[in-house]
């Protein structure tokens, strides 16, 4: 209230209202979209839940207590962790050596590889998950956490390569030269002079590709079959019980609890993302 | 665009050391590697050491993307099926998933709905709530502007699942938005079932709308504030500053932006998975789902496998179109 007085007093009049104007117009959008996510945390606090939303009558984190357990929530949790931070070591490690040489060298070979990325970004493949099920099939592949790792690797890495290689341009040449007059080689002048400047940027790279694979749920709802293997996101419908009998209450509490994660992980880097998103208009190879 | 800066002056100073291949640790033993030399064989050797980094990323790419690309292309031109004999031995039926595909009624609906979803969700929705929220916030309170930034985002964040789960139960008979409604006095449908497109429709623009808002509010920080003063001195009105001077400067972003998103909406599957499973009856069978369904539900992989080849081409129709609208020069 006192920053908005505050500015009012300085600015114009009509600027007030404007702003005053606005102020109300976001409020008025920011409730909006609020209003969905108050079924998810009021309901995972009721033990009572339905998918009406409602005020609990006696409030508890009873549900919270009964879906803490090995088979219901630990153990999705580690596979989605497996499965979210082997795509993301992989991804990471594949782009920093691959935008190496497209940052540092000419070649006639970088545009068309650029262009081939460029495109790679752009295809629809959570939308072939059909082709992809029939291919893993035939390679024996199914269920395997190894494949679904590089898979779910394989189509951030794109957009991995992409910013990686936006980040490291900005890492100036010259420290390296210095490092090679030194007698290092280009592997040992990335490993101990460009990946640790990059750091920051690399950050965003990997919590990127971790929150995608961390919240997909179409890959390893095709790809992986035994419910041991299974992720947080295909466990989930554990909860839904055999004759239609949802247990609304649990479900949002594990809901909850599967989310905060990648809300922390956002916080973490939200500034990092606002530099990754102008960047990625930025189309300039 | 660093890069550019940096490349001419590394070829303009051909004395300075060249890094050695990545495969080479220690200094270099060079009996046999020309790395060294200056002929033909050593530039090609050079060059071939200058791209062994490359090499995990490359494969990685073509087994796993370009592999399930090329074997959707083949696929759809098999009877592959989930169980049985065609499971094991499919057999080449030439173009007959593309011919059943061109009959098959759903189709021709499938396609229709998909447009709508992308158009009213996507292209009209996300980018134009997305662009309002990005202005509005330059010029609402910094209080105000962050914490709907949150509000908006936190749609975004959450895994895709539990986004589904939470916009399914905001839409059920008795659901969030009809408590609402009936709190105003309105009794609202049964949304689910007899709107399933809107509904499908408000979900992801919901879900969506932080991507543009993102993507704008970048660009909008990078419009001069010098320009848009210049024009409110020379009299322009906050609308015809809008048109005239702000949209034309973030032009890029928004070509960017509108590809980007639809491409991610035209593969969205599990929102409406979830909340409608395309139905009631194919009333909101996009794609994504129908391809799910024939393949999945009815055991028709080859099948399928057409519909995920569509979708395919028209993804890679959409992305020629963006790379050429971004080709550096223009943008």
């Amino acid at each position: 209230m006192s920053v908005a007085t505050l500015a009012a007093s300085v600015a114009s009049p009509r600027k007030a209202t404007a702003a005053a104007l606005s102020n109300g117009i976001l409020i008025v959008i920011a409730l909006c979209f609020l209003l969905p996510l108050a079924w998810l945390i009021l309901a995972s606090l009721d033990p009572d839940a339905s998918y009406r939303t409602q005020i609990p009558a006696n409030p508890s984190f009873a549900n919270y207590a009964a879906v803490l357990t090995p088979g219901l929530t630990f153990l999705p949790l580690w596979n989605s962790l497996l499965l979210s931070g082997g795509a993301a070591v992989a991804t990471v490690v594949a782009a920093v050596l691959a935008a190496y040489p497209l940052s540092r060298y000419t070649m006639r070979f970088n545009k068309p590889f650029m262009y081939a990325i460029l495109f790679g970004t752009c295809l629809p493949i959570t939308a072939i998950m059909v082709p992809v099920y029939s291919l893993f099939v035939r390679l024996n592949l199914i269920d395997s956490m190894p494949a679904s790792i590089l898979f779910m690797a394989a189509t951030s890495l794109p957009m991995a390569i992409w910013m990686t290689k936006n980040f490291m341009d900005s890492v100036p040449i010259s420290l390296e030269e210095a490092a090679w007059v030194d007698g290092a080689s280009a592997m040992t002048a990335l490993r101990r002079v460009v990946v640790p400047l990059m750091r920051p940027g690399l950050g965003v790279v990997f919590i990127f590709v971790f929150i995608q694979a961390w919240g997909n749920f179409f890959v390893p709802f095709v790809l992986l079959l035994s419910p041991s293997k299974q992720p947080a996101a295909v466990s989930i419908y554990s909860f839904f019980g055999q004759y239609g009998a949802i247990a609304y209450g649990q479900l949002a509490a594990f809901s909850v609890l599967y989310s905060v994660p990648v809300i922390l992980l956002y916080a973490l880097v939200s500034r990092g993302m606002g530099a990754s998103f102008t960047l990625s208009g930025a189309i300039k190879g | 665009m660093k890069a550019e800066q940096i490349a001419p002056t590394r070829g303009a100073n051909p004395g300075e050391p060249e890094p050695v291949g990545s495969g080479s640790p220690g200094r270099p033993e060079s009996t046999e590697g020309g790395s060294r030399r200056r002929g033909p064989l050593g530039t090609r050797a050079r060059t071939a050491a200058r791209l062994l980094p490359l090499v995990p990323a490359v494969l990685l790419l073509l087994v796993f993307l370009a592999g399930p690309v090329a074997w959707s292309f083949y696929g759809s031109f098999t009877n592959a099926a989930l169980t049985g004999k065609e499971a094991r031995n499919p057999q080449w039926v030439g173009l007959e998933n593309y011919v059943t595909l061109f009959q098959d009624p759903v189709f021709p609906l499938a396609l229709w709905l998909t447009v709508v979803f992308v158009v009213a969700s996507a292209i009209i929705g996300q980018n134009f709530l997305g662009l309002g929220i990005a202005l509005l916030m330059n010029r609402a309170n910094r209080v105000v502007g962050s914490l709907v930034g949150l509000t908006v985002v936190a749609a975004w964040v959450l895994p895709e699942i539990v986004a589904a789960f939470v916009a399914y139960a905001y839409f059920s008979k008795d659901g969030t938005l009809n408590q609402v409604l009936s709190a105003f006095g309105m009794t609202g449908p049964n949304w689910l079932f007899s709107l399933p497109m809107l509904a499908i429709i408000l979900a992801n623009v919901w879900r969506g709308t932080a991507f543009s808002m993102m993507v704008y509010r970048a660009a909008l920080n990078d419009v001069p504030i010098e320009i848009t003063e210049a024009a409110m001195i020379d009299g322009a009105g906050g609308s015809k500053r809008l048109v005239l001077i702000t949209i034309p400067m973030i032009k890029s972003s928004i070509t960017t932006n509108l590809m980007l998103i639809t491409l991610q909406t035209l593969s969205v599957f599990t929102l409406i998975w979830v909340m409608t499973a395309g139905g009631p009856g194919n009333q909101s069978t996009t794609l994504p789902v129908m391809a799910f369904q024939e393949a999945f539900r009815f055991s028709d992989i080859g099948y399928g496998t057409a519909i995920a080849t569509v979708m395919l081409l028209i993804g890679a129709a959409f992305s020629v179109v963006y790379i050429r609208a971004l080709r550096p020069g223009k943008g």
